[in-house]
């Protein structure tokens, strides 16, 4: 055996940890294989493929509604303010005011401590809704809240009318952007709503507006708030309507349970508050009781919108099945993705 | 495996499975069980190897593996017996390395009758002792002693001595048997009474499809098994076994170890690369715990532990102990050197060393004879460290009142183990059996140091020792077991030193202090705690010479006292002086055999018995499977390993007549440890239960055996007592109460008894409670719901556990009838925060009579849905469950 | 969409201009063995807190899912499926379950089990898979995150950087693996760092060092991908047909994973989502919506104005 240096035989290097597990052993089945039919879609153990919104009710739901009325009460208020109907401009400033100002305590809430709001301004970053909203608040607040000082103590009236003017041209940005925060989630009920859902928040945000400059104007300033309810209730039911049609099956949330109860309730609740104010708008009473049903299904949308997020992420079976079917069609040779995200 | 091949450890190490062509994974868990080494079994798959898994359940092992193979547990030995009949009747076997070095062709004298004659039991059975006259199943023209434990009963009955009978074993049988002069051998192997032919005649019955009846192992599936095995296995192929408490927990424990030994040795996998059995060992240390034994009949390197003989000196001890052929015949010299070790100058050649000052034996002392010990008072104290019998050890119950029994227990842990705390909150004082004001125990519980917190060393699965070094200080009063026992030591001895000096002691009393008082008891200490150099201890292990020099072989080792050493077998690793077992050589810079990390006994070689690994002639089998061969020009062994032989003794050499020891051994006797040279197809003695593997039902069990008239083995170990009932099996009233088989094992992520897992905050949320898993098909016969309770019921107690409904396990076809296994991992109990009731509640004290290993991987027991009864209702389930199935004091108990 | 070529030099992209190669993670589940010392290594070096000790009856799995305390993830499955391809072997002649049925049980079915794809009675595999933060080539989370608490390391990877996350919570439902997640006592976000801290000292991550099998592979993004795909090439050639790569597309949706696996059925069955977006490839859309949304509700308002008669 001479010659044979120390690494002769099969005892070689160490080839990488590489085993064919499953693979074939040799012995063949007797017949055929029953194929398993593919159900309809698979999951791990049903639980959620994603993790849901962690932000907590009422503060996040709360403060989509609020900052929606504050922003939309914003451009009523200066509606009124340049039409000298001043009863509704003070009412929609320190409406505007008051639901941003509470807006803002239910987001620090939401956040643990008020530095953590300030965490968000050491940086601007185009790529985060919830950071631009920050710094939109930022330029919001300030005006909105100088708007209302000037016209509950009618001092200062031209920092009061500038302020004024830039509170109505942030607030419907405010109204507008919490969409783009929601959307831009992997929940599906949010994310594949992003297109619509806009007109959807700023739709259900002058439904609010509207709703509150009712409880709170004399009935010679009421036409505009009136106006804009009605405005309000057609944009959001309109844009719903074609979210769901476009959603498909990731649109059942919106429809069932709970969640869905409460956008059923709030579109019911805006159709009726517009009507009850068109009906009765002699009647301090109607006009009342039609302005806090209008907020309320403000705010009844939003909660419903927030909570069919939430389901929508919780069962996976919204993530799965629209991802699946594009996956089916891109290899059927089509784009793959879901109608409507060619407009980006 | 120490009777098969001549020692008492894995024949191979982890690494070289890689080189395996077929690996089977019986009676083991390897992937939860030894994850790390898994990698190896993944590397062979990937080099195109195929991996076979037999386990009653499909298991994380079972998923990497080309093959499961489901069985019922408790029936292995027909399974590899089975394949054995395959491997004879096809003469699929290795035919020149199987003459070369096995005893196939040794004939057996004519008083041996097998298992195949008598229905089941060897000749030389005494039913009434329950226990075999080992005389019978010698070699023919040979006078066969038998090994050591065995020899000593022998040596008993002669002389009708009362010595009780303690096991040899697996776990402690480092040494074959010795034969007086050569046997008669038949090359041609057709000698009716060879040992071939024995086999071929013993093993016959075991048909695919008694297999397939026996094991509910499908003949195709078998089949399958069988050519894979046998296809991968001869001159170029190679093929392993790798086993762990899957099969030594059973009453024929070592008989299922016995059986693969030998098909590895008939397809010639003994000591060749790829080949090999792999005890996969427990505990850190567990093998270590073997070599130098915590076990009571063994001293250091496998020597015997004395029995209390009259008469019993040194040199009869030797003679009567010691071999004539083989490393054995060097025994006095092992000896004489641990007593140099151990009694220093007080060990002289005029006082042989004293070899008086051993303990000596009066029976068997295992841990389950110890409980019936407390239990009658004779044993009064209990020192436990590093065990938790409350929760680990089988029947529970029984440990526990054990321990109640005693005046003082010493636990020695980290948490407050369910062995520390049974007194005031254990499931007999819950059902009122105990009161916590009646127990007389004193109990001190110290605190542990772990083994980051300490030097010292652990000898592995594959005798390797690896020495790990302190990283912190042990926190608050925690000290290492060497403290203790070293400042344990230290006190004692000045108490003693002191009463001798003062003259408070009895003159009578001073031949009992002599021992202690005159141990080399002086090692050197560090620290604050004044730890002992666990170094020191190492080097004492060692050994050195009458110059205070380290010693590198034990084949330096004198039996004139002028060489001193604590474990002949670990001789070596203290080598020049330096910490062998602390080398850390990665294995990017030496060959895989990796001989430069840490450091293996014997003599660091890495597979043992590979001489084999070469034909006859010295040379490799195949250029494939080259390993270790003898290198002419240089007139040595040489190869990858160190060789398991003497380097000089080339392939053609013959003993002188008359000659000793190594000496003795033939250039071709490649199991140098046994007294032929031979690995033993057939054990001539040595066991105490059979020469050849023999197929019993478990102690408990729902069938009959098909095989023989015999049921169970004849002379497994039970212990009766009042709360160690037993079920009965097939064929006696009352078997159907206990329809089904139960099985116990680990899972990966808890550590056996629980004391290191359980209290792991990271390990408990893995797995958080008890749970049963059980196959849909029972779960609807008993209405069981997944996620749900169940209890489960044996004649011992009633537990619970949540249930898992799982196609892992899934029912069997045995006997005609459907069998439903339900299996329990054994981790748990009340304390910690993973918790669970203890499922050794439920197991009995029925042993392999070689080991006094419990058998806990096959029982019987009823299951029903939701959770046990709590208080004393515990124990009336129980005893209705009794009453049902006619239970007496007898049931189980037949021969 | 599908065709642009996305760059994948996330730390280029970042503003790194020197920076090592991007690191990432092979895992490969055909030989994982399911032993959860990655989980336990991860929680140990990066000192992750329990996470709870509920049995859940999901096989061995009690861990669920990746969160905020659970930043490895082993997910274990039941299959009636032959193991890959190959003839598993269990009861050859006998289906178990209508041998059930003729036997003393009645029809499995009718038990609570674990759900196991249904499938032949006697075919039967355990899938195992380890789990973790993708590390996106185009990041949700880190896109998403308004304090730029979320950053892209040097190695490409992405880290939370504890002292400077708000809890904002908006990086959670913007991962579209359910990666990240919130610690309910602090409200601060988490999840693997692929151990920045050890990657920076030339250590290989903790979980990887302690997988025994290599089933989780450490390296240069380039070679694992190509590793990977030999592989893959490799088990289709032994007959595991259903051998796949998931996350290693450079042009899916995410802009490929710098955390890849090898799976052996779909990705929805491990709990993975078959086709992730990163949320943000749709924002500017997002904001041309918002923007005229905008402009709906100031028209609106204007309106609303001009058809109240003043008075009304
Ligand atoms: N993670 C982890 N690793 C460990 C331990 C631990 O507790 N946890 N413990 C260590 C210790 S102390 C030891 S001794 C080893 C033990 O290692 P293993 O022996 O591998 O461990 P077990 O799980 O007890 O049993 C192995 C398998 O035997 C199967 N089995 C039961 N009965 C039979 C039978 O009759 N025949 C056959 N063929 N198989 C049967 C069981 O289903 C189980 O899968 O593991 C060591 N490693
Ligand atoms: N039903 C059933 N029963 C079984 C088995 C089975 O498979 N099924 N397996 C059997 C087997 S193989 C084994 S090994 C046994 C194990 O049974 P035990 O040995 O009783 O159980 P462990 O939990 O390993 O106990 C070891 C204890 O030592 C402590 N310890 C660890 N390191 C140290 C140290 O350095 N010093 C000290 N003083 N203490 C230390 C640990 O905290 C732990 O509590 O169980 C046996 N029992
Ligand atoms: S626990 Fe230790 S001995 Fe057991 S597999 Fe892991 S590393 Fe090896
Ligand atoms: S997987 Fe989720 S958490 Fe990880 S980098 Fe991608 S988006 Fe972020
Ligand atoms: S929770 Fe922290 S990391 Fe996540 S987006 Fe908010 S600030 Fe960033
Ligand atoms: S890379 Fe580090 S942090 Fe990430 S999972 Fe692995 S160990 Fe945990
Ligand atoms: S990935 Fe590796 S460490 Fe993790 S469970 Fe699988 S084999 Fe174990
Ligand atoms: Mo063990």
């Amino acid at each position: 055996m001479k010659g044979q240096d120390a690494e002769h035989g099969s005892l070689d290097s160490r080839p990488a940890r590489e085993a064919m597990t499953g693979v074939h052993t040799g012995r063949k089945r007797k017949g055929e294989q029953p194929v398993v039919p593919d159900t309809e879609f698979t999951s791990y153990y049903g639980k959620p493929v994603l993790n849901g919104p962690v932000w907590k009710s009422p503060d996040v739901p709360g403060y989509l509604f609020l900052g929606g009325v504050a922003g939309a009460s914003s451009v009523l208020g200066a509606g009124a303010h340049a039409t000298g109907r001043n009863r509704l401009a003070v009412a929609a400033k320190t409406g505007a005011f008051g639901a941003v100002t509470v807006s803002l305590g239910a987001l620090i809430h939401d956040l643990g401590r008020p530095a953590r709001f300030l965490n968000m301004l050491r940086v601007f970053k185009p790529t985060s809704p919830m950071n631009m909203g920050s710094w939109l608040l930022t330029a919001y607040g300030p005006c909105a809240g100088a708007a209302a000082l000037s016209a509950v103590t009618g001092r200062l009236p031209r920092i009061g009318a500038l302020a004024t003017a830039g509170a109505a041209l942030t607030g419907p940005a405010v109204a507008a952007y919490t969409a783009a925060l929601v959307s831009d989630t992997a929940v599906p009920a949010w994310h594949d709503g992003h297109r619509e859902l806009p007109y959807v928040f700023t739709g259900s945000a002058a439904v609010g507006a509207g709703g509150l400059g009712l409880l709170a104007a004399p009935d010679r300033e009421a036409g505009p708030a009136r106006n804009l309810a009605l405005f309000g209730t057609v944009l959001e039911l309109a844009a719903f309507r074609r979210m769901e049609r476009r959603l498909g099956m990731v649109a059942e949330p919106y429809r069932a349970g709970k969640p869905g109860g409460m956008v059923r309730a709030g579109e019911a609740l805006a159709v009726a508050g517009v009507a009850g104010a068109t009906l009765g708008r002699r009647s301090r009473v109607a006009r009342a009781l039609s302005g806090a049903g209008l907020l309320a299904a403000s705010a009844l949308s939003k909660w419903g919108i927030f909570d069919a997020g939430k389901v929508s992420a919780e069962d996976p079976k919204y993530t799965i099945v629209p991802q699946r079917e594009r996956l089916r069609e891109r290899e059927r040779g089509g784009d793959g993705w879901p109608a409507g995200n060619g407009a980006r | 495996m120490g009777t098969s091949f001549g020692r008492g450890g894995a024949t191979t190490f982890q690494q070289d499975l890689a080189n395996s062509d077929c690996i089977v994974i019986q009676g083991s868990n390897m992937a939860e069980c030894h994850p790390v080494g898994f990698q190896w079994v993944m590397e062979a798959k990937a080099r195109g190897a195929k991996v076979i898994h037999v386990d009653p359940r499909f298991t994380r092992t079972s998923a990497l593996a080309d093959i499961h193979v489901p069985l019922r547990a408790g029936s292995d030995i027909a399974f590899l017996g089975g394949i054995i009949n395959y491997v004879l009747e096809h003469e699929k076997y290795f035919r020149e390395y199987m003459l070369a070095y096995t005893n196939a062709a040794t004939i057996v004298n004519e008083r041996f009758a097998g298992a195949d004659e008598l229905d089941g039991v060897f000749s030389g059975l005494d039913r009434e002792r329950r226990s075999y006259d080992v005389s019978t199943w010698q070699y023919e023209g040979a006078e066969v002693q038998a090994a050591s434990g065995k020899r000593d009963q022998l040596w008993a009955e002669r002389t009708r001595h009362g010595v009780r009978q303690s096991g040899r074993g697996e776990a402690h049988g480092s040494g074959g048997a010795e034969i007086g002069t050569e046997p008669r051998t038949d090359e041609t192997l057709e000698h009716p009474r060879c040992v071939f032919q024995i086999l071929k005649r013993h093993f016959a019955r075991y048909t695919p499809e008694r297999v397939e009846e026996i094991c509910g192992v499908p003949r195709e599936k078998f089949l399958q098994v069988c050519e894979l095995l046998t296809e991968n296995s001869g001159r170029e192929r190679t093929s392993a076994f790798a086993y762990a408490v899957g099969w030594t927990q059973h009453t024929v424990g070592v008989q299922y170890i016995r059986t693969a030994g030998i098909l590895q040795a008939l397809l010639g996998n003994i000591g060749r690369p790829g080949g090999g059995i792999l005890a996969l060992r427990g505990h850190a240390s567990i093998q270590g715990s073997t070599d130098i034994p915590t076990l009571f009949n063994l001293l250091p390197g496998y020597i015997p532990m004395p029995h209390a003989h009259t008469n019993e000196d040194l040199a009869t001890f030797v003679e009567a102990e010691s071999a004539q052929k083989g490393y054995w015949g060097n025994m006095k010299s092992y000896l004489v050197s641990l007593l140099k070790a151990w009694w220093g100058p007080a060990a002289t050649p005029d006082n042989e060393f004293r070899f008086d000052y051993l303990p000596r034996l009066t029976g068997s002392h295992s841990t389950y004879e110890t409980v019936l010990e407390q239990l009658d008072g004779t044993c009064n104290g209990y020192f436990l460290m590093g065990e938790n019998p409350a929760v680990g050890s089988a029947n529970a119950k029984m440990q526990r009142l054990g321990m109640a029994a005693l005046d003082w227990l010493v636990v020695r842990d980290f948490s407050l183990i369910e062995s520390a705390t049974w007194w005031q909150d254990g499931p007999e004082i819950e059902t009122g059996e105990l009161r916590t004001e009646d127990i007389a125990t004193e109990v001190f519980f110290l605190p542990a140091a772990a083994h980051t917190e300490k030097d010292g060393s652990f000898t592995n699965t594959q005798r390797l020792l690896q020495w790990h070094h302190q990283a912190v200080e042990p926190e608050g009063d925690a000290r290492s077991d060497l403290w203790f026992i070293y400042h344990l030591g230290r006190r004692i001895r000045e108490k003693l030193a002191a009463a001798a000096r003062d003259g408070t002691r009895k003159e009578a009393d001073a031949e009992r202090d002599r021992p202690v008082l005159d141990l080399t008891w002086d090692y050197p200490t560090k620290g604050r705690h004044a730890e002992p150099e666990a170094e020191a201890v190492l080097a004492e292990i060692n050994g050195w010479n009458a110059d205070a020099e380290p010693l590198s072989t034990y084949e330096q080792l004198k039996d004139d006292g002028s060489t001193a050493c604590g474990c002949w077998i670990y001789c070596g690793v203290y080598a020049e002086g330096v910490n062998q077992a602390a080398r850390r050589k990665p294995g990017t810079e030496q060959n895989w055999v990796a001989s430069e990390w840490a450091w293996a006994w014997p003599l660091n070689r890495r597979i043992l018995y590979n001489r084999a690994s070469a034909d006859p002639d010295g040379k490799p089998w195949s250029e494939r499977k080259a390993y270790v061969w003898w290198d002419a020009e240089q007139e040595k062994w040489t190869g990858h390993d160190i060789p398991d032989f003497k380097a000089t003794k080339a392939p053609d050499f013959e003993p002188e007549e008359g000659a000793k020891g190594p000496d003795a051994l033939r250039g071709t006797d490649a199991f140098i440890m046994q007294a032929d040279g031979k690995a033993w197809l057939y054990v001539p003695a040595g066991l105490t239960d059979g020469p050849l593997p023999t197929h019993y039902e478990p102690h408990e069990s729902p069938f009959a055996n098909l095989l023989y008239g015999q049921q169970r083995n004849p002379v497994r170990q039970l212990l009766r007592h009042e709360n160690n009932r037993f079920q009965p099996s097939d064929g006696q009233p009352g078997a159907d109460v206990f329809p089904y088989v139960l099985t116990t094992y680990r899972l990966t992520e808890h550590h056996t008894a629980g004391g290191m897992s359980r209290w792991q905050p990271y390990l408990a949320e893995l797995q958080p409670e008890l749970f049963c898993e059980i196959s849909p098909e029972l779960a609807t016969e008993r209405g069981l719901e997944h996620l749900g309770w169940a209890t489960i019921v044996t004649a011992r107690t009633a537990i619970e556990a949540r249930v898992l409904v799982t196609d892992r396990v899934s029912p069997l076809r045995v006997q005609g009838r459907t069998l439903h296994q339900v299996g329990v991992p054994y981790h748990w109990g009340p304390n910690g925060l993973s918790t669970g009731d203890a499922v050794n509640e439920l197991a009995s004290m029925a042993l392999d009579p070689n080991t006094h290993i419990q058998e806990v991987k096959a029982l019987t027991c009823d299951i029903r849905p939701g959770r046990r009864p709590r208080g004393p209702e515990r124990v009336e389930l129980v005893e209705r469950y009794q009453r049902e199935a006619g239970i007496t004091d007898e049931t189980g108990t037949e021969v | 969409m599908t065709t642009a070529r996305t760059p994948v030099d996330p730390a280029g992209d970042s503003g790194y201009a020197d920076h090592p190669p991007r690191m990432g993670f092979f895992t490969d589940t055909t030989v994982c063995i399911g032993c959860k010392a990655c989980e336990v290594a991860c929680k140990e070096w990066n000192a992750v807190p329990e996470d709870g000790l509920d049995l859940t009856g999901m096989s061995y799995d009690n861990t669920v899912g990746l969160g905020a305390d659970t930043w490895r993830h082993v997910a274990f499955i039941e299959q009636r499926k032959p193991i890959g391809r190959q003839d598993p072997g269990l009861h050859h002649d006998q289906d178990v379950l209508t041998m059930a049925e003729h036997g003393t049980a009645t029809q499995p079915p009718e038990a609570g089990m674990t759900p196991t794809t249904p499938g032949a009675g006697d075919d039967f595999r355990w899938l195992m898979a380890s789990d973790v933060c993708k590390h996106c080539t185009h990041a949700a989370c880190l896109d998403v995150c308004p304090t730029g608490s979320l950053f892209r390391t040097e190695f490409g990877t992405v880290v939370v950087q504890e002292d400077i996350c708000n809890g904002c919570g908006y990086c959670i439902p913007a991962c579209p693996y359910g990666v990240i997640d919130q610690r309910k006592d602090d409200g601060r976000a988490w999840k693997c760092t692929l151990c920045y801290d050890r990657l920076g000292d030339g250590l290989e991550p903790a979980c990887a060092k302690a997988c025994p099998t290599d089933s989780i592979q450490f390296g240069p993004l380039d070679e694992l991908r190509e590793r990977a795909g030999r592989r893959v090439e490799q088990l289709h050639e032994a007959g595991v047909p259903e051998a796949r790569l998931y996350g290693a597309d450079p042009d899916d949706g995410v802009g490929g994973d710098g955390a890849f696996f090898l799976l052996l059925d779909e990705p929805e069955v491990y709990g993975f989502p078959p086709d992730p977006v990163v949320t943000t490839r749709d924002l500017p859309a997002m904001w041309r919506h918002v923007a005229s949304a905008a402009a709906t509700l100031a028209a609106g308002a204007v309106a609303a104005f001009l058809g109240a008669r003043k008075g009304r």
